[in-house]
């Protein structure tokens, strides 16, 4: 537990010195903010014709998967591929901590950094709460919408490490990321769509409906956290696999 | 401390390492000495967990490098030979960082006393991009000295560095040698004969010969030669040396010099000398030729082939 902390600690820091980071923490946050005002004006609009439904929070963080879609990879793409990159691998690879406890501690690390962006954004919500919405937004709503991007976005930096540890080139790591989340995210689901019957199975492997159909309308159910919290763990299996097939090469 | 039986490594196809066996004990520094490829680096990343052999056993402290390999990593300090370091960190985070993951008590005074013992305390809080090669190399050392393990495996030590850092590292080592093991790697046949109680000289994968610096010197002088140059032609200085009591061999370089060879313990040089100023000539130089690695290579290599000492040839 120590060794993941010790890592995790030092993966945190480093993405405050980090001018990817930077950039992807500020457009997302900028991001959330015009779509904000955005919102705002077509419920307004919307009021002024009468019988409008004030704004949600899942109206807010409506592009918060998409960001991440982006954001995930970019913040993942080095953690694993640029220690292989530069030989501190070496040194993390040599050290008294196991593998499992180096990737989960770089996960953790990148996790605790969209932790802190998700936090920065709970003032839109918050916002409306107290000042805009009478009597007040629908807190549960709240709770889950952001439970789910809690989560999604544990998913998301779970797959990048994963691939950071496959790679020794960061942006090989970042787009086979990009690939893998959006296939996940999009394309996995899309047999429910077309095919006649039986195409319920590729909807519950996606990464999207848990989140659509789930948290971000207000229902919270056991089996997506439970699939979203399997998919992390499974991932960082994956990730630490990789670190050990790399050793035996 | 340090036993090592059958080692085998292959990557892929290609054999890095074969069948190597040897031992260090606590107290001892052994020197691995051999040229690029020959698989120093191999080895130590075997012994030092980073990656498991094909065949064969390490045993480090009575641990397995295999089976126990956090046992074996918790009393190893390893200085690979890329020096891993994170550029954009402090020299005192990136030793806390590590201090920390080896779980140190009072992580802060073993970091302290690390930078002391390599004289880097006055960079602490210098970020580590800003250091000059030599420096990152004594961190990479404070790095493998800082939780004061048993048994020390440098890759390279010395290597990028200038004749003074040379002398400051070896001092350290030599020092930390004194009571625990000492591992380390090298090109340079002189560091191997000032730093090392005992040498490896491993050539493609195979420990060719291992023996205290002092005997493997005896064993590769049998003969000794020197470089003797004069003012214009010495053609005729050739059959007057070859006279002198001693002397085996004379030939000249294509560069005009003179070359002879004399058996070692019967010091002809001065001998030499005199021969040259009473036939007339001037003397402007008159030098050791020390073997190359190189030669030494080819020397002990013919040695285990054909176990005798061919003579050589300039
Ligand atoms: N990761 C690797 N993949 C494939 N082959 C490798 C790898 N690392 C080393 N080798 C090969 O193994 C052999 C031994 O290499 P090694 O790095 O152990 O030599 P070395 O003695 O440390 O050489 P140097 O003095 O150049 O550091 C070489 O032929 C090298 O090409
Ligand atoms: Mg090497």
């Amino acid at each position: 537990m120590r060794n993941i902390w010790t890592i995790a600690r030092r993966e945190y820091r480093h993405y405050f010195i980090s001018p990817i980071a930077y950039i992807v923490a500020l457009l997302i946050l900028l991001v959330m903010g015009i779509y904000f005002l955005l919102v705002l004006y077509q419920s307004s609009l919307m009021a002024f014709y009468g019988g409008a439904t004030p704004p949600e929070t899942s109206d807010l963080l409506g592009l918060m998967p998409f960001m991440l879609l982006f954001a995930g990879p970019a913040l993942t793409m080095r953690l694993l591929a640029d220690e292989h990159r530069t030989g501190t691998l070496e040194l993390l690879l040599t050290a008294p901590i196991r593998d499992a406890e180096l990737i989960i501690g770089k996960w953790l690390g990148a996790f605790l950094f969209v932790l802190t962006i998700i936090a920065i954004t709970l003032i839109f919500p918050i916002i409306l709460h107290f000042w805009l919405v009478d009597p007040g937004i629908d807190q549960v709503l709240m709770l889950s919408t952001y439970l789910g991007i809690i989560l999604v976005s544990g998913v998301f930096l779970a797959i990048g490490t994963a691939i950071s540890a496959i790679f020794k080139n960061q942006f090989a790591a970042l787009f086979a990321t990009l690939v893998a989340l959006f296939f996940m995210w999009y394309l996995i689901g899309w047999p429910a769509y077309v095919m006649p019957s039986g195409g319920e199975i590729f909807r519950f492997l996606g990464l999207s409906d848990h989140y659509f159909n789930g948290f971000a309308s207000g229902s919270v159910d056991v089996s997506d956290i439970i699939y979203y919290v399997s998919l992390i763990i499974f991932n960082l299996f994956v990730g630490t696999t990789a670190i050990e097939m790399r050793r035996w090469q | 401390m340090i036993r090592v039986t059958g080692l085998t490594k292959d990557y892929g196809a290609r054999r890095a390492i074969e069948n190597l066996s040897f031992e260090a004990r606590q107290g001892e520094v052994v020197g691995f000495l051999g040229p690029n490829g020959a698989g120093k680096t191999t080895t130590m990343r075997i012994l030092t967990g980073y990656m498991p052999p094909t065949y064969g056993a390490a045993e480090i402290a009575g641990f397995d490098v295999v089976e126990e390999s956090l046992e074996v990593r918790q009393r190893v300090g390893y200085l690979p030979e890329t020096v891993p370091l994170y550029p954009e960190m402090t020299v005192f985070d990136y030793l806390k960082f590590m201090a920390d993951l080896r779980h140190l008590p009072n992580a802060e005074d073993m970091v302290d006393d690390a930078l002391e013992m390599v004289h880097m305390i006055d960079r602490a809080d210098g970020y580590i991009a800003n250091l000059s090669k030599g420096m990152r190399q004594r961190i990479g050392l404070a790095q493998a000295l800082l939780h004061r393990p048993e048994v020390l495996i440098l890759d390279e030590p010395t290597i990028g560095l200038d004749p003074a850092q040379v002398v400051d590292v070896r001092n350290i080592i030599r020092e930390v040698g004194k009571e625990r093991t000492v591992l380390l790697s090298t090109h340079i046949l002189t560091e191997a004969q000032q730093l090392c109680d005992r040498v490896l000289i491993i050539n493609k994968g195979h420990i060719v010969a291992e023996d205290t610096p002092e005997n493997l010197q005896a064993r590769l002088m049998g003969a000794e030669r020197s470089l003797l140059r004069v003012k214009g032609e010495a053609d005729d200085l050739v059959p007057v040396l070859s006279k002198i009591n001693g002397i085996q061999e004379v030939t000249i370089r294509p560069d005009g010099s003179l070359e002879f060879q004399y058996a070692s313990g019967l010091d002809v040089r001065p001998e030499v000398a005199k021969t040259v100023i009473n036939s007339g000539y001037e003397l402007f130089e008159l030098s050791p030729i020390h073997l190359s690695l190189e030669e030494i290579f080819l020397e002990l290599t013919r040695d285990e082939v054909s176990g005798k000492k061919g003579a050589r040839h300039a």
